[in-house]
Protein backbone atom coordinates (compact mmCIF):
# COMPACT_ATOMS: atom_id res chain seq x y z
CA UNK A 1 0.00 0.00 0.00
CA UNK A 2 1.11 3.53 -0.83
CA UNK A 3 2.28 5.37 2.27
CA UNK A 4 3.43 8.94 2.96
CA UNK A 5 5.43 9.55 6.14
CA UNK A 6 5.89 12.84 8.00
CA UNK A 7 8.14 13.74 10.93
CA UNK A 8 6.95 16.65 13.08
CA UNK A 9 9.82 17.33 15.50
CA UNK A 10 8.21 19.96 17.76
CA UNK A 11 5.06 22.03 18.33
CA UNK A 12 6.75 25.35 17.58
CA UNK A 13 10.18 25.79 15.99
CA UNK A 14 12.43 26.61 18.95
CA UNK A 15 10.44 24.66 21.57
CA UNK A 16 12.95 21.80 21.20
CA UNK A 17 12.77 17.97 21.19
CA UNK A 18 14.83 15.09 22.61
CA UNK A 19 17.58 14.00 20.19
CA UNK A 20 16.59 10.35 20.74
CA UNK A 21 13.00 11.02 19.58
CA UNK A 22 14.24 12.83 16.48
CA UNK A 23 16.61 9.98 15.58
CA UNK A 24 13.86 7.43 16.14
CA UNK A 25 11.70 9.48 13.77
CA UNK A 26 14.42 9.56 11.09
CA UNK A 27 14.77 5.77 11.35
CA UNK A 28 11.17 5.50 10.05
CA UNK A 29 12.31 7.18 6.80
CA UNK A 30 10.04 10.25 6.60
CA UNK A 31 9.29 11.75 3.18
CA UNK A 32 9.33 15.22 4.72
CA UNK A 33 10.38 16.95 7.95
CA UNK A 34 8.04 19.83 8.71
CA UNK A 35 7.38 22.21 11.56
CA UNK A 36 4.93 25.02 12.12
CA UNK A 37 6.60 28.01 13.76
CA UNK A 38 3.57 30.22 14.08
CA UNK A 39 0.95 31.33 16.58
CA UNK A 40 -1.11 34.44 17.31
CA UNK A 41 -1.23 33.33 20.96
CA UNK A 42 1.62 35.48 22.28
CA UNK A 43 -0.36 38.54 21.21
CA UNK A 44 -0.05 41.37 18.69
CA UNK A 45 3.41 42.65 19.69
CA UNK A 46 5.36 40.09 17.68
CA UNK A 47 3.51 40.68 14.41
CA UNK A 48 3.55 44.45 14.92
CA UNK A 49 7.21 44.77 15.88
CA UNK A 50 8.43 42.17 13.37
CA UNK A 51 10.25 40.28 16.12
CA UNK A 52 10.18 36.55 16.88
CA UNK A 53 8.61 35.25 20.10
CA UNK A 54 11.00 32.30 20.09
CA UNK A 55 14.66 32.67 20.94
CA UNK A 56 17.24 32.65 18.15
CA UNK A 57 19.52 30.16 19.90
CA UNK A 58 16.66 27.72 20.52
CA UNK A 59 15.47 27.96 16.91
CA UNK A 60 19.01 27.38 15.65
CA UNK A 61 19.38 24.29 17.81
CA UNK A 62 16.18 22.73 16.38
CA UNK A 63 17.08 23.68 12.81
CA UNK A 64 20.57 22.16 13.08
CA UNK A 65 19.05 18.72 13.62
CA UNK A 66 16.38 19.14 10.95
CA UNK A 67 18.57 20.66 8.24
CA UNK A 68 21.38 18.14 8.68
CA UNK A 69 18.95 15.20 8.57
CA UNK A 70 17.08 16.56 5.54
CA UNK A 71 20.35 17.03 3.62
CA UNK A 72 21.66 13.57 4.62
CA UNK A 73 18.44 11.81 3.54
CA UNK A 74 17.82 14.19 0.62
CA UNK A 75 14.24 14.96 1.68
CA UNK A 76 12.43 18.31 1.97
CA UNK A 77 12.39 20.36 5.16
CA UNK A 78 9.52 22.84 5.40
CA UNK A 79 9.10 25.62 7.99
CA UNK A 80 5.71 27.35 8.20
CA UNK A 81 5.05 30.87 9.56
CA UNK A 82 8.72 31.68 10.11
CA UNK A 83 9.53 33.67 13.22
CA UNK A 84 6.10 33.07 14.75
CA UNK A 85 4.13 35.71 12.86
CA UNK A 86 5.37 35.24 9.28
CA UNK A 87 6.00 38.84 8.14
CA UNK A 88 9.02 39.55 5.91
CA UNK A 89 11.28 40.53 8.82
CA UNK A 90 10.50 37.18 10.50
CA UNK A 91 11.27 35.41 7.23
CA UNK A 92 14.63 37.19 6.88
CA UNK A 93 15.48 36.32 10.49
CA UNK A 94 14.81 32.63 9.88
CA UNK A 95 16.64 32.52 6.52
CA UNK A 96 19.66 34.08 8.22
CA UNK A 97 19.70 31.26 10.80
CA UNK A 98 19.45 28.62 8.04
CA UNK A 99 22.33 30.24 6.14
CA UNK A 100 24.44 30.34 9.30
CA UNK A 101 23.88 26.61 9.90
CA UNK A 102 24.58 25.76 6.25
CA UNK A 103 27.87 27.68 6.46
CA UNK A 104 28.89 26.03 9.74
CA UNK A 105 27.95 22.51 8.63
CA UNK A 106 28.98 22.85 4.97
CA UNK A 107 25.48 22.07 3.67
CA UNK A 108 24.18 22.93 0.19
CA UNK A 109 20.58 22.79 -1.05
CA UNK A 110 17.97 24.50 -3.18
CA UNK A 111 15.92 26.84 -0.98
CA UNK A 112 12.56 28.54 -1.52
CA UNK A 113 11.49 31.55 0.53
CA UNK A 114 7.76 32.37 0.29
CA UNK A 115 6.61 35.82 1.41
CA UNK A 116 3.18 36.34 2.98
CA UNK A 117 3.49 40.08 3.63
CA UNK A 118 0.85 41.99 1.71
CA UNK A 119 1.32 45.49 0.37
CA UNK A 120 -1.26 47.94 1.73
CA UNK A 121 -2.15 49.11 -1.77
CA UNK A 122 -3.25 45.57 -2.72
CA UNK A 123 -5.58 45.52 0.27
CA UNK A 124 -6.94 49.01 -0.41
CA UNK A 125 -7.87 47.95 -3.96
CA UNK A 126 -9.55 44.73 -2.87
CA UNK A 127 -11.32 46.54 -0.06
CA UNK A 128 -12.77 48.98 -2.62
CA UNK A 129 -13.93 45.95 -4.66
CA UNK A 130 -15.72 44.51 -1.62
CA UNK A 131 -13.30 41.57 -1.43
CA UNK A 132 -12.17 42.22 2.17
CA UNK A 133 -14.84 40.86 4.50
CA UNK A 134 -15.32 40.21 8.21
CA UNK A 135 -14.28 36.97 9.87
CA UNK A 136 -16.93 36.76 12.56
CA UNK A 137 -16.88 37.45 15.44
CA UNK A 138 -13.84 39.69 14.77
CA UNK A 139 -14.82 43.26 13.87
CA UNK A 140 -15.76 44.29 10.35
CA UNK A 141 -12.58 45.73 8.78
CA UNK A 142 -12.52 49.40 7.82
CA UNK A 143 -10.24 51.43 5.54
CA UNK A 144 -8.89 53.14 8.69
CA UNK A 145 -7.87 49.73 10.09
CA UNK A 146 -5.96 49.05 6.86
CA UNK A 147 -4.25 52.46 6.95
CA UNK A 148 -3.27 52.06 10.63
CA UNK A 149 -1.81 48.58 10.18
CA UNK A 150 1.85 47.65 10.11
CA UNK A 151 3.02 44.25 8.85
CA UNK A 152 -0.11 42.91 7.16
CA UNK A 153 0.21 39.18 6.46
CA UNK A 154 -2.08 36.73 4.67
CA UNK A 155 -2.31 33.07 5.62
CA UNK A 156 -1.30 30.90 2.65
CA UNK A 157 -2.74 27.49 1.84
CA UNK A 158 -0.75 24.49 0.60
CA UNK A 159 -0.64 25.70 -3.03
CA UNK A 160 2.38 28.08 -2.82
CA UNK A 161 4.35 25.36 -0.98
CA UNK A 162 3.43 22.86 -3.70
CA UNK A 163 4.70 25.33 -6.30
CA UNK A 164 8.03 25.62 -4.45
CA UNK A 165 8.30 21.82 -4.22
CA UNK A 166 7.54 21.51 -7.95
CA UNK A 167 10.36 23.98 -8.62
CA UNK A 168 12.69 21.54 -6.88
CA UNK A 169 13.20 23.34 -3.56
CA UNK A 170 14.45 21.10 -0.77
CA UNK A 171 14.33 23.66 2.02
CA UNK A 172 11.19 25.80 2.12
CA UNK A 173 10.68 28.67 4.55
CA UNK A 174 7.33 30.40 4.45
CA UNK A 175 5.76 33.53 5.82
CA UNK A 176 2.33 33.25 7.46
CA UNK A 177 0.86 29.86 6.50
CA UNK A 178 -2.17 27.82 7.58
CA UNK A 179 -0.67 25.49 10.19
CA UNK A 180 -1.38 22.08 8.54
CA UNK A 181 -0.06 23.05 5.08
CA UNK A 182 3.62 22.41 5.73
CA UNK A 183 2.79 18.78 6.59
CA UNK A 184 0.18 18.31 3.84
CA UNK A 185 1.58 20.08 0.74
CA UNK A 186 3.89 17.30 -0.53
CA UNK A 187 1.29 14.60 0.17
CA UNK A 188 -1.46 16.50 -1.69
CA UNK A 189 0.98 17.04 -4.57
CA UNK A 190 1.50 13.26 -4.73
CA UNK A 191 -2.24 12.67 -4.98
CA UNK A 192 -3.19 11.88 -1.38
CA UNK A 193 -6.63 12.92 -0.15
CA UNK A 194 -6.50 16.60 0.93
CA UNK A 195 -8.97 16.03 3.79
CA UNK A 196 -6.83 13.33 5.38
CA UNK A 197 -3.55 15.14 4.59
CA UNK A 198 -4.77 18.40 6.15
CA UNK A 199 -6.32 16.72 9.18
CA UNK A 200 -3.08 14.80 9.79
CA UNK A 201 -1.25 18.14 9.47
CA UNK A 202 -3.67 19.75 11.91
CA UNK A 203 -2.68 17.20 14.56
CA UNK A 204 1.05 17.02 13.69
CA UNK A 205 1.20 20.80 13.89
CA UNK A 206 1.25 20.56 17.69
CA UNK A 207 3.57 17.52 17.66
CA UNK A 208 3.41 15.58 20.96
CA UNK A 209 0.79 17.90 22.53
CA UNK A 210 -1.65 15.35 21.01
CA UNK A 211 -0.01 12.51 23.00
CA UNK A 212 -0.31 11.53 26.64
CA UNK A 213 1.43 12.85 28.66
CA UNK A 214 1.35 15.78 26.27
CA UNK A 215 4.43 17.83 25.42
CA UNK A 216 5.10 20.75 23.11
CA UNK A 217 8.76 19.72 23.09
CA UNK A 218 8.69 16.21 21.65
CA UNK A 219 8.23 14.63 18.21
CA UNK A 220 5.23 13.01 16.52
CA UNK A 221 5.11 10.82 13.42
CA UNK A 222 2.35 10.51 10.82
CA UNK A 223 1.65 7.78 8.25
CA UNK A 224 -0.79 8.83 5.51
CA UNK A 225 -2.39 6.11 3.36
CA UNK A 226 -5.25 5.96 0.82
CA UNK A 227 -8.21 6.04 3.17
CA UNK A 228 -6.78 6.76 6.62
CA UNK A 229 -3.80 8.06 8.54
CA UNK A 230 -1.98 6.86 11.63
CA UNK A 231 -0.26 8.83 14.36
CA UNK A 232 2.44 7.56 16.70
CA UNK A 233 4.81 9.03 19.26
CA UNK A 234 8.56 8.46 19.07
CA UNK A 235 9.43 8.47 22.76
CA UNK A 236 8.69 5.56 25.11
CA UNK A 237 7.64 8.22 27.66
CA UNK A 238 4.42 9.01 25.70
CA UNK A 239 1.61 7.24 23.95
CA UNK A 240 -0.82 8.25 21.25
CA UNK A 241 -4.33 7.37 22.39
CA UNK A 242 -7.80 8.07 20.98
CA UNK A 243 -8.43 10.23 24.06
CA UNK A 244 -5.26 12.29 23.61
CA UNK A 245 -5.82 12.79 19.86
CA UNK A 246 -9.53 13.61 20.25
CA UNK A 247 -8.72 16.04 23.08
CA UNK A 248 -6.30 17.84 20.79
CA UNK A 249 -9.09 18.15 18.21
CA UNK A 250 -10.80 20.56 20.65
CA UNK A 251 -7.72 22.61 21.46
CA UNK A 252 -7.75 26.33 20.58
CA UNK A 253 -10.70 26.07 18.23
CA UNK A 254 -14.32 27.14 18.43
CA UNK A 255 -15.87 24.12 16.73
CA UNK A 256 -14.13 20.73 16.80
CA UNK A 257 -15.82 19.32 13.68
CA UNK A 258 -15.69 22.23 11.28
CA UNK A 259 -12.29 23.81 10.68
CA UNK A 260 -12.26 26.59 8.10
CA UNK A 261 -8.97 27.30 6.30
CA UNK A 262 -7.66 28.76 3.05
CA UNK A 263 -9.91 27.67 0.16
CA UNK A 264 -12.24 25.41 2.13
CA UNK A 265 -13.39 23.70 5.27
CA UNK A 266 -12.01 20.60 6.95
CA UNK A 267 -15.13 18.63 7.88
CA UNK A 268 -14.62 16.19 10.75
CA UNK A 269 -18.28 15.24 11.31
CA UNK A 270 -17.64 11.73 9.87
CA UNK A 271 -14.18 11.32 11.45
CA UNK A 272 -13.45 8.25 13.55
CA UNK A 273 -10.52 7.68 15.91
CA UNK A 274 -9.46 4.08 16.51
CA UNK A 275 -6.75 2.72 18.80
CA UNK A 276 -4.89 0.29 16.53
CA UNK A 277 -1.87 -0.49 18.67
CA UNK A 278 -0.83 0.48 22.16
CA UNK A 279 0.74 3.63 20.72
CA UNK A 280 -1.06 4.15 17.40
CA UNK A 281 -4.29 5.93 16.58
CA UNK A 282 -5.91 5.47 13.16
CA UNK A 283 -8.08 8.28 11.82
CA UNK A 284 -10.61 7.94 9.00
CA UNK A 285 -13.40 9.89 7.37
CA UNK A 286 -12.04 13.47 7.46
CA UNK A 287 -13.06 15.47 4.40
CA UNK A 288 -11.93 18.71 2.77
CA UNK A 289 -14.81 20.66 1.25
CA UNK A 290 -13.59 23.43 -1.09
CA UNK A 291 -15.36 26.81 -0.87
CA UNK A 292 -16.93 28.34 -3.97
CA UNK A 293 -14.58 31.31 -3.70
CA UNK A 294 -11.04 31.13 -2.31
CA UNK A 295 -10.49 33.35 0.75
CA UNK A 296 -7.30 33.90 2.73
CA UNK A 297 -7.16 35.25 6.28
CA UNK A 298 -5.49 38.62 6.81
CA UNK A 299 -3.77 39.49 10.09
CA UNK A 300 -2.23 42.80 11.08
CA UNK A 301 -1.34 44.88 14.12
CA UNK A 302 -1.27 48.62 14.77
CA UNK A 303 1.06 50.60 17.01
CA UNK A 304 -0.81 52.10 19.98
CA UNK A 305 1.99 53.66 22.04
CA UNK A 306 4.73 52.98 24.57
CA UNK A 307 4.38 51.26 27.92
CA UNK A 308 5.93 51.88 31.35
CA UNK A 309 5.00 49.75 34.37
CA UNK A 310 5.69 49.90 38.09
CA UNK A 311 5.39 46.92 40.43
CA UNK A 312 4.41 47.29 44.10
CA UNK A 313 2.43 45.54 46.83
CA UNK A 314 0.46 46.23 49.98
CA UNK A 315 -0.33 44.14 53.06
CA UNK A 316 -2.42 46.78 54.86
CA UNK A 317 -5.99 45.48 55.41
CA UNK A 318 -7.41 48.99 55.79
CA UNK A 319 -6.06 49.91 52.35
CA UNK A 320 -6.86 46.56 50.72
CA UNK A 321 -10.50 46.77 51.81
CA UNK A 322 -10.98 50.03 49.91
CA UNK A 323 -8.47 49.46 47.10
CA UNK A 324 -10.98 49.93 44.26
CA UNK A 325 -12.00 53.36 45.62
CA UNK A 326 -8.37 54.40 46.23
CA UNK A 327 -7.37 53.42 42.69
CA UNK A 328 -10.34 55.32 41.22
CA UNK A 329 -9.27 58.41 43.19
CA UNK A 330 -5.63 58.11 42.09
CA UNK A 331 -6.74 57.79 38.45
CA UNK A 332 -8.81 60.92 38.84
CA UNK A 333 -5.90 62.84 40.31
CA UNK A 334 -3.56 61.75 37.50
CA UNK A 335 -6.18 62.69 34.88
CA UNK A 336 -6.62 66.11 36.52
CA UNK A 337 -2.89 66.75 36.67
CA UNK A 338 -2.24 65.78 33.02
CA UNK A 339 -5.47 66.94 31.40
CA UNK A 340 -3.55 69.06 28.87
CA UNK A 341 -1.01 66.57 27.55
CA UNK A 342 -3.10 64.37 25.32
CA UNK A 343 -4.28 60.79 25.39
CA UNK A 344 -2.85 58.22 27.70
CA UNK A 345 -4.00 54.92 29.20
CA UNK A 346 -3.57 54.21 32.90
CA UNK A 347 -4.46 50.88 34.46
CA UNK A 348 -3.92 49.20 37.83
CA UNK A 349 -3.76 45.42 37.78
CA UNK A 350 -4.35 44.20 41.32
CA UNK A 351 -3.11 40.63 41.81
CA UNK A 352 -4.97 38.82 44.54
CA UNK A 353 -8.09 40.74 43.47
CA UNK A 354 -9.07 39.98 39.86
CA UNK A 355 -5.63 40.58 38.43
CA UNK A 356 -5.83 37.54 36.15
CA UNK A 357 -9.51 36.75 35.72
CA UNK A 358 -12.03 38.76 33.74
CA UNK A 359 -14.96 36.88 35.31
CA UNK A 360 -16.56 35.63 38.48
CA UNK A 361 -17.27 36.92 41.97
CA UNK A 362 -14.76 39.16 43.67
CA UNK A 363 -14.72 36.98 46.78
CA UNK A 364 -13.00 37.96 50.02
CA UNK A 365 -10.08 40.35 49.96
CA UNK A 366 -6.55 38.89 50.19
CA UNK A 367 -4.06 39.50 53.00
CA UNK A 368 -1.60 40.90 50.47
CA UNK A 369 -2.18 42.39 47.05
CA UNK A 370 0.31 43.06 44.27
CA UNK A 371 -0.32 46.08 42.09
CA UNK A 372 1.05 46.67 38.61
CA UNK A 373 0.67 50.28 37.57
CA UNK A 374 0.60 50.48 33.77
CA UNK A 375 0.85 53.62 31.65
CA UNK A 376 0.62 53.61 27.85
CA UNK A 377 1.16 56.90 26.05
CA UNK A 378 2.15 58.18 22.58
CA UNK A 379 5.80 58.61 23.63
CA UNK A 380 7.98 56.61 26.00
CA UNK A 381 8.78 59.79 27.91
CA UNK A 382 5.12 60.54 28.53
CA UNK A 383 4.46 56.93 29.59
CA UNK A 384 7.32 57.29 32.11
CA UNK A 385 5.82 60.53 33.41
CA UNK A 386 2.30 59.13 33.84
CA UNK A 387 3.54 55.93 35.50
CA UNK A 388 5.85 57.81 37.85
CA UNK A 389 3.15 60.29 38.88
CA UNK A 390 0.57 57.52 39.43
CA UNK A 391 3.10 55.56 41.51
CA UNK A 392 4.02 58.49 43.78
CA UNK A 393 0.35 59.49 44.14
CA UNK A 394 -0.66 55.98 45.21
CA UNK A 395 2.36 55.71 47.53
CA UNK A 396 1.33 58.75 49.55
CA UNK A 397 -2.42 58.76 48.99
CA UNK A 398 -4.36 59.71 52.15
CA UNK A 399 -7.31 57.33 52.19
CA UNK A 400 -10.00 57.28 54.96
CA UNK A 401 -8.93 55.51 58.17
CA UNK A 402 -5.25 55.35 57.17
CA UNK A 403 -2.86 54.34 60.00
CA UNK A 404 0.26 53.69 57.91
CA UNK A 405 1.19 57.27 57.09
CA UNK A 406 4.81 56.66 55.98
CA UNK A 407 3.87 55.04 52.66
CA UNK A 408 1.21 52.79 51.16
CA UNK A 409 3.37 50.53 49.00
CA UNK A 410 6.16 47.96 49.30
CA UNK A 411 8.47 48.13 46.27
CA UNK A 412 10.62 45.04 45.64
CA UNK A 413 12.90 46.80 43.14
CA UNK A 414 14.92 49.96 42.73
CA UNK A 415 14.34 51.41 40.20
CA UNK A 416 10.64 50.80 40.69
CA UNK A 417 9.54 51.54 37.11
CA UNK A 418 10.24 49.54 33.95
CA UNK A 419 10.00 50.47 30.28
CA UNK A 420 7.82 47.94 28.43
CA UNK A 421 8.59 49.26 24.95
CA UNK A 422 6.24 49.49 21.99
CA UNK A 423 2.61 48.46 22.38
CA UNK A 424 0.53 47.00 19.55
CA UNK A 425 -2.98 45.66 19.13
CA UNK A 426 -4.55 43.49 16.45
CA UNK A 427 -5.97 45.75 13.74
CA UNK A 428 -7.01 43.30 11.03
CA UNK A 429 -8.35 39.78 11.43
CA UNK A 430 -10.54 39.25 8.39
CA UNK A 431 -10.87 37.45 5.07
CA UNK A 432 -9.87 38.51 1.57
CA UNK A 433 -10.98 36.91 -1.69
CA UNK A 434 -8.21 35.93 -4.10
CA UNK A 435 -8.32 34.97 -7.77
CA UNK A 436 -5.67 32.29 -7.31
CA UNK A 437 -4.26 30.60 -4.19
CA UNK A 438 -0.71 31.61 -5.19
CA UNK A 439 -1.12 35.20 -6.38
CA UNK A 440 -0.30 36.88 -3.03
CA UNK A 441 2.67 34.71 -2.12
CA UNK A 442 5.78 35.34 -4.26
CA UNK A 443 8.38 32.57 -4.16
CA UNK A 444 12.10 33.30 -4.34
CA UNK A 445 14.34 30.36 -5.16
CA UNK A 446 18.01 30.31 -4.26
CA UNK A 447 20.83 27.81 -4.36
CA UNK A 448 22.25 27.86 -0.84
CA UNK A 449 25.88 26.86 -1.30
CA UNK A 450 27.31 26.27 2.18
CA UNK A 451 25.51 29.37 3.42
CA UNK A 452 26.10 31.56 0.35
CA UNK A 453 22.89 32.33 -1.55
CA UNK A 454 23.26 32.34 -5.32
CA UNK B 1 -25.76 18.71 43.69
CA UNK B 2 -23.01 17.42 41.41
CA UNK B 3 -19.79 19.43 41.43
CA UNK B 4 -18.27 19.85 37.96
CA UNK B 5 -14.83 19.67 39.59
CA UNK B 6 -15.58 16.12 40.74
CA UNK B 7 -16.86 14.72 37.44
CA UNK B 8 -14.55 16.52 34.98
CA UNK B 9 -11.08 15.33 34.02
CA UNK B 10 -10.24 18.63 32.33
CA UNK B 11 -11.64 22.16 32.76
CA UNK B 12 -9.70 24.67 30.68
CA UNK B 13 -9.85 27.96 28.79
CA UNK B 14 -7.81 29.24 25.85
CA UNK B 15 -7.94 31.78 23.04
CA UNK B 16 -9.49 30.57 19.83
CA UNK B 17 -7.87 33.28 17.74
CA UNK B 18 -7.51 36.83 19.13
CA UNK B 19 -11.26 37.53 19.37
CA UNK B 20 -12.72 34.44 21.07
CA UNK B 21 -12.24 32.47 24.27
CA UNK B 22 -13.07 28.79 24.27
CA UNK B 23 -13.74 26.58 27.31
CA UNK B 24 -13.44 22.78 27.31
CA UNK B 25 -15.03 20.52 29.91
CA UNK B 26 -13.93 16.90 29.44
CA UNK B 27 -15.77 14.38 31.58
CA UNK B 28 -14.20 11.34 33.22
CA UNK B 29 -17.17 9.10 32.61
CA UNK B 30 -19.20 8.59 29.41
CA UNK B 31 -22.49 8.14 31.28
CA UNK B 32 -22.01 11.38 33.23
CA UNK B 33 -21.15 13.17 29.96
CA UNK B 34 -24.26 11.75 28.24
CA UNK B 35 -26.43 12.79 31.18
CA UNK B 36 -24.93 16.31 31.19
CA UNK B 37 -25.59 16.70 27.46
CA UNK B 38 -29.01 15.00 27.32
CA UNK B 39 -30.36 17.16 30.12
CA UNK B 40 -28.87 20.25 28.48
CA UNK B 41 -27.20 21.35 31.72
CA UNK B 42 -24.88 23.86 30.05
CA UNK B 43 -26.83 26.30 27.89
CA UNK B 44 -25.71 29.74 26.68
CA UNK B 45 -27.97 31.25 29.37
CA UNK B 46 -26.44 29.15 32.16
CA UNK B 47 -22.90 29.97 31.05
CA UNK B 48 -23.71 33.68 30.68
CA UNK B 49 -25.07 33.78 34.22
CA UNK B 50 -22.09 31.86 35.62
CA UNK B 51 -19.67 34.27 33.94
CA UNK B 52 -21.68 37.44 34.49
CA UNK B 53 -21.83 38.23 30.78
CA UNK B 54 -24.56 38.95 28.28
CA UNK B 55 -25.97 35.80 26.68
CA UNK B 56 -25.33 37.30 23.22
CA UNK B 57 -21.60 36.98 23.92
CA UNK B 58 -21.88 33.19 24.01
CA UNK B 59 -21.10 32.02 20.48
CA UNK B 60 -21.76 28.30 20.87
CA UNK B 61 -22.11 25.35 23.23
CA UNK B 62 -21.07 22.13 21.47
CA UNK B 63 -20.90 18.53 22.70
CA UNK B 64 -18.04 16.44 21.28
CA UNK B 65 -18.54 12.75 22.08
CA UNK B 66 -15.06 11.44 21.06
CA UNK B 67 -13.61 13.49 23.97
CA UNK B 68 -16.65 13.23 26.29
CA UNK B 69 -16.43 17.01 26.07
CA UNK B 70 -18.59 20.10 26.10
CA UNK B 71 -17.07 23.18 24.48
CA UNK B 72 -18.29 26.72 25.11
CA UNK B 73 -17.01 29.60 23.00
CA UNK B 74 -17.55 33.25 23.89
CA UNK B 75 -16.45 36.64 22.60
CA UNK B 76 -13.26 37.89 24.22
CA UNK B 77 -13.90 41.00 26.35
CA UNK B 78 -11.14 42.70 24.31
CA UNK B 79 -8.93 41.41 21.50
CA UNK B 80 -5.90 39.51 22.76
CA UNK B 81 -3.19 41.91 23.97
CA UNK B 82 -5.30 45.08 23.62
CA UNK B 83 -5.12 47.77 26.33
CA UNK B 84 -6.66 46.41 29.54
CA UNK B 85 -5.55 42.82 28.87
CA UNK B 86 -5.23 40.46 31.83
CA UNK B 87 -4.53 37.13 30.13
CA UNK B 88 -2.96 37.27 26.66
CA UNK B 89 -3.28 33.51 26.03
CA UNK B 90 -6.70 33.25 27.70
CA UNK B 91 -5.51 30.23 29.67
CA UNK B 92 -6.70 31.32 33.16
CA UNK B 93 -10.38 32.18 32.64
CA UNK B 94 -11.72 28.80 33.76
CA UNK B 95 -12.22 29.81 37.43
CA UNK B 96 -16.04 30.14 37.54
CA UNK B 97 -16.42 26.70 35.89
CA UNK B 98 -14.45 25.14 38.76
CA UNK B 99 -17.24 26.23 41.12
CA UNK B 100 -20.13 25.13 38.89
CA UNK B 101 -22.64 22.71 40.42
CA UNK B 102 -25.76 21.11 38.93
CA UNK B 103 -28.66 19.06 40.26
Amino acid sequence: MKEFRVLSPTAILGYGFPAASFEEGMSHKPHVIAVDAGSTDPGPYYLGSGKSFTDRGAVKRDLEFMLTAACTENIPMIIGTAGGSGADSHLDWNVDIVREIAAEKGLSFKMAVISAQIDKEVIRQRFAQGKVVALKPAPVPTMQDIEDSVNIVAQMGHEPIMEALQAGAQVIITGRAYDPTVFAALAIMQGYDPGLALHMGKILECAAIAATPGSGSDCMFGYLRDDHFELATLSPARKCTTTSVAAHTLYEKSNPTRLPGPGGVLDLTQTTFEQTTDNTVTVRGSRFIPDDAYFVKLEAARHVGHRTISFAATCDPIMINQLDDIIAAVKERVAGNFSDIGDFFLDFKVYGHHGASFYGDTGSMPAEAAIIIEAVAPTAQLADTICSFARSTLLHFGYPGRKSTAGNLAFPFSPSDFAGGDVYEFSLYCLMAVDSPTELFPIKIFQCDKGVLV
Amino acid sequence: MIKLMDVAEVIRSKNSGPYELTFDIMFKDAAVFEDFVTRDIMTPAVFAQLYGIDEAQVQSVIAFAPSKAVKITILRPISSGALGEKDVYGAQQHGPLLNFEYA
